[in-house]
């Protein structure tokens, strides 16, 4: 029934401008990650293909202990000194931060060691909490991430999982709250699907808008943003319909059949749960999903070339709104799991801020889900380990973002890692050529 | 106009909207007539300072004729343009807009009374950093090269600019600092666009977070231990002699401070360079077709790096705006999404700098509207009004009414051959 317009809408931008001498601005819409097409349904990580994100990462580091030595002032007080000594304090501050960044996030190898010899239970746990801590940070970035890679393999860029996030936050503390005396076994699914729901609806207007009008994903998803920020905090904010009524701009507690269940039950400290294996079952899923089935196919048919895709008979608008629906269902799960596994309310916050680190997981895990779990667990150890940072090396918690934005930078720009490494030949995914046009199709 | 190049589309829009100009008519007498009561006033006052030449008092009259005349003056237009249709419809709607919004505004204000030229003011002031990143948008946008790193520009050049005028004691400093900061943070995106070929939403997400991550980081490792380097001075308020004593306009526009006039003026000045002069003709020929402005001699890579930049420089000047008008501090993410509302406004406003003004006075409109709608106890959230600009800009997308077309080659890379 959308057809139509869609096919004008997606035909006619192209032809505007297919003059003879401009071969490439007629190609239209880009593939997404691999340039060649030949390469793509490859399902393996070579190590070769690791090679770009590891030397991103490691550069991006090396950056970031730069920042810290240039932006710390006792190091200027001890070259002042003496310049060796200067260099030293230099070395001395990295260590002590990276340090305190490593034990944050994966534990203290000695305690850990010690801990485990002793057999002592109480102390192994605390001993691994900073791992525990990491992968509770990394099971809203597996989802979220998994959200932007399927988009990105579909042809759809969805900056919107900020905003599907709260929107499905909110469904899904309304039937966790709601919903009294119903059995865990089938309120929590219940609530899950909520989030589900939630944030699969909210994706899918930009992507019907898109399929029908062709208005450009990534406006729409940012406007969308917007105006779900505001929705939540009408919703939670004091006096709002689903605030909690004594004064505090949140939501009211989720009942205890509707919690996931906690990996280690009775220490609430360690905030783990199983939202964990429901990420990793969502990348297999989404796995399966591409690779294995003909919806897969043609989300990444239409990904790499939707008059192809329509040449070969998809029904394209249609592979765009359901594209768009499930990566939505996925940043809403990162929500559902957030809110059903540790959070247990809904608080009034502006920014979770994964919205746009997402972005750089389906980036630096090539929007394939095995590498945005890597990717995931990656960016949840650095940001658990930051704190850590912060506390002991006083190193303020931005930097992380600061790493972030530099991964994504030279995971985007290959060429720069190349110069810099002088490394011959392509590195495997030679970049990302995401670049369309605008606002029609 | 896309939309109206076949007959029996213009006219079946024609019609649309004649049935959307009803809508409205009817909307006021739905909304706004049951709640109101026969002897109910409203008072409109024009009245900022009491510097005008010429007093004008309050405007009183009763509310429920305000509305039937509003209401009336709608339905009548909306039958105009059914039956006869009018040549400028897009414009009509905006009168019709217009119209709506003085029958809410007189609702609100019954019984009450409500102060227009502050109203005014106000708007004018919310807009001009939503101006500034949506002129930034335009400068980048029109060469071809997609910026939705605006925030991150925006909160460089806010922290730039408290940081050099604290250090300087100087506003202008302050907004040399903004304009150095911007324009570094923009070069990044001019090099990962244009040398590196990245895609471009890439490169501005990235801008985003490193901006976030850098002021942040910088924020708490200096301005906290040293608070001197947050204490910047703050633009006066410079009435422009004669100007600022008209009444009504003259205290809503022309009593400000350097930092609203010098938007203006940019505004003004990108709008002639842009459509005036040489520059301008290559800018726009280097974001439509770059292939065939290539072929002319225009140095396409140039032309975009120097776009980019000078767009950074005038995202920098935003957020030295919010740093230097009132706030005289810099905060951690104090940009809040005015950025994107920027590049809203930049869409609504057609990729054209009145435009982007004239959309930029909506969004600050609905801004501080929003704030005066608990003053007056009014049952609207004032998230919904917050929410309109983004509303707005969906429906704009979508090509309900009138669409907004990008440059033809907005965020593609090009390649020289």
């Amino acid at each position: 029934m959308h057809t139509k317009p869609s096919d004008s809408a997606d035909s006619e931008a192209p032809l505007d401008r297919s003059e003879p001498p401009a071969p490439q601005l007629q190609e239209g819409p880009r593939p997404i990650s691999s340039p060649s097409p030949e390469k793509r349904p490859r399902s393996r990580f070579g190590l070769r293909s690791l090679l770009l994100p590891l030397l991103a990462i490691g550069t991006a580091l090396v950056l970031g202990a730069l920042l810290i030595v240039l932006t710390d002032v006792t190091v200027y007080e001890a070259f002042l000194e003496n310049p060796l000594l200067g260099v030293g304090r230099g070395f001395a501050v990295i260590g002590r931060a990276y340090g305190a960044y490593f034990v944050g996030a994966f534990g203290d190898p000695v305690q850990l060691t010690e801990a485990l010899l002793s057999g002592n239970v109480p102390r192994i746990l605390r001993a691994i909490y900073p791992i525990t801590e990491t992968l509770r940070i990394s099971t809203p970035y597996i989802f979220a991430g998994l959200a932007v890679a399927l988009g990105f393999q579909g042809g759809l860029f969805n900056i919107g999982a900020e905003g599907q996030y709260f929107i499905a936050g909110l469904a899904t503390v309304f039937l966790g709250y709601s919903l009294v005396g119903v059995p865990q076994l089938l309120h929590l699914p219940l609530a899950l699907l909520a989030g589900m729901a939630g944030g699969a609806l909210w994706a899918a207007i930009p992507g019907y808008l898109k399929a029908k009008t062709g208005a450009h994903e990534v406006i729409t998803t940012i406007m969308l943003n917007y105006i779900s920020f505001r929705f939540a905090e009408y919703m939670l904010d004091v006096g709002g319909p689903m605030a909690r009524g004594d004064g505090r701009p949140v939501s009211p507690e989720i009942l205890p059949s509707a919690y996931l269940p906690q990996f280690f039950p009775g220490r609430i400290e360690l905030r783990v749960n199983f939202g964990f294996f429901l990420a990793l079952a969502a990348a297999w899923a989404v796995w399966w999903l591409l690779y294995k089935t003909t919806l897969g196919f043609e989300i990444r048919t239409v990904g790499k070339n939707p008059r192809a895709g329509r040449y070969a008979g998809i029904n394209v608008p249609r592979s765009i709104v359901i594209t768009m629906a499930l990566s939505g269902a996925l940043a809403g799960l990162s929500a559902a799991t957030d809110i059903l596994g540790v959070l247990r309310f809904m608080p009034n916050a502006f920014f979770s801020g994964y919205g746009f680190d997402a972005i750089a997981l389906a980036l630096l895990g090539k929007s394939h889900p095995v590498g945005v779990v890597l990717a995931s667990l990656l960016f949840g150890a650095l940001r658990a380990g930051a704190r850590n940072m912060q506390g002991i090396a006083r190193v303020p918690l931005d930097i992380t973002s600061i790493i972030q934005g530099l991964i994504i930078v030279f995971i985007a720009a290959p060429e720069i890692i190349r110069q810099i490494y002088r490394l011959r030949g392509r590195l495997e995914d030679d970049g990302l050529a995401l670049a369309r046009d605008w606002g029609e199709g | 106009m896309t939309d109206s190049q076949t007959p029996e589309r213009s006219r079946r829009r024609a019609r649309t909207l004649g049935i959307a100009f009803l809508l409205f008519a009817l909307g006021i007498l739905i909304l706004f007539m049951p709640s109101t009561e026969p002897g109910q006033q409203t008072r409109f006052s024009f009245v900022e300072t009491r510097a005008e030449a010429l007093q004008i008092g309050d405007l009183i009259f009763p509310t429920r004729i305000g509305l039937s005349l509003l209401a009336v003056l709608t339905a009548f237009t909306g039958a105009w343009q059914l039956v006869r249709g009018f040549g400028r419809a897009n414009t009509v709607l905006g009168i019709v807009v217009g119209l709506f919004i003085l029958a809410f505004l007189t609702w609100a204000a019954r019984d009450q009374s409500m102060n227009l030229t502050g109203l005014i003011k106000s708007s004018l002031l919310r807009a001009v950093p939503i101006t500034l990143a949506a002129l930034s948008g335009v400068m980048c946008e029109r060469s071809g090269v997609i910026n939705i790193g605006i925030e991150g520009m925006m909160l460089t050049g806010a922290f730039a600019s408290a940081v050099a005028a604290s250090v300087a004691s100087s506003v202008w400093m302050g907004l040399v600092g903004a304009m150095l900061a911007g324009g570094l943070m923009a070069s990044l995106l001019a090099v990962l666009a244009i040398r590196y070929k990245v895609d471009q939403i890439v490169a501005g997400t990235a801008i985003n977070i490193l901006a976030t991550g850098l002021t942040g980081y910088l924020n708490s490792r200096f301005l906290q231990r040293t608070p001197e380097l947050n204490r910047p001075p703050t633009f006066s308020a410079f009435p422009i002699p004669g100007l600022s004593r008209i009444p009504i306009i003259g205290p809503a526009v022309f009593n400000h401070s350097f930092a609203v006039y010098l938007t203006m003026a940019l505004i003004v000045i990108i709008q002639v360079m842009l459509f005036y002069t040489r520059w301008g003709l290559r800018t726009r020929a280097v974001g439509e077709h770059p292939r065939a402005a290539d072929t002319l001699g225009v140095n396409v890579f140039l032309t975009r790096y120097i776009n980019v930049m000078l767009g950074g420089m005038v995202a920098g000047l935003g957020g030295a705006y919010l740093v230097l008008s009132s706030v005289a501090r810099f905060d951690e993410l104090m940009t809040a999404g005015k950025g994107f509302i920027g590049l809203a406004a930049m869409i609504f406003g057609k990729w054209n700098p009145i435009g982007a003004l004239g959309s930029s006075l909506i969004f600050g409109f609905a801004d501080s509207l929003q704030t005066r709608l608990a003053i007056l106890s009014i049952p609207i959230p004032s998230q919904f009004l917050l929410m309109a600009p983004y509303l707005a800009t969906v429906i704009v997308l979508a090509g309900v009414v009138g669409r907004s077309r990008p440059p033809a080659a907005d965020g593609v890379p090009y390649e020289k051959e």
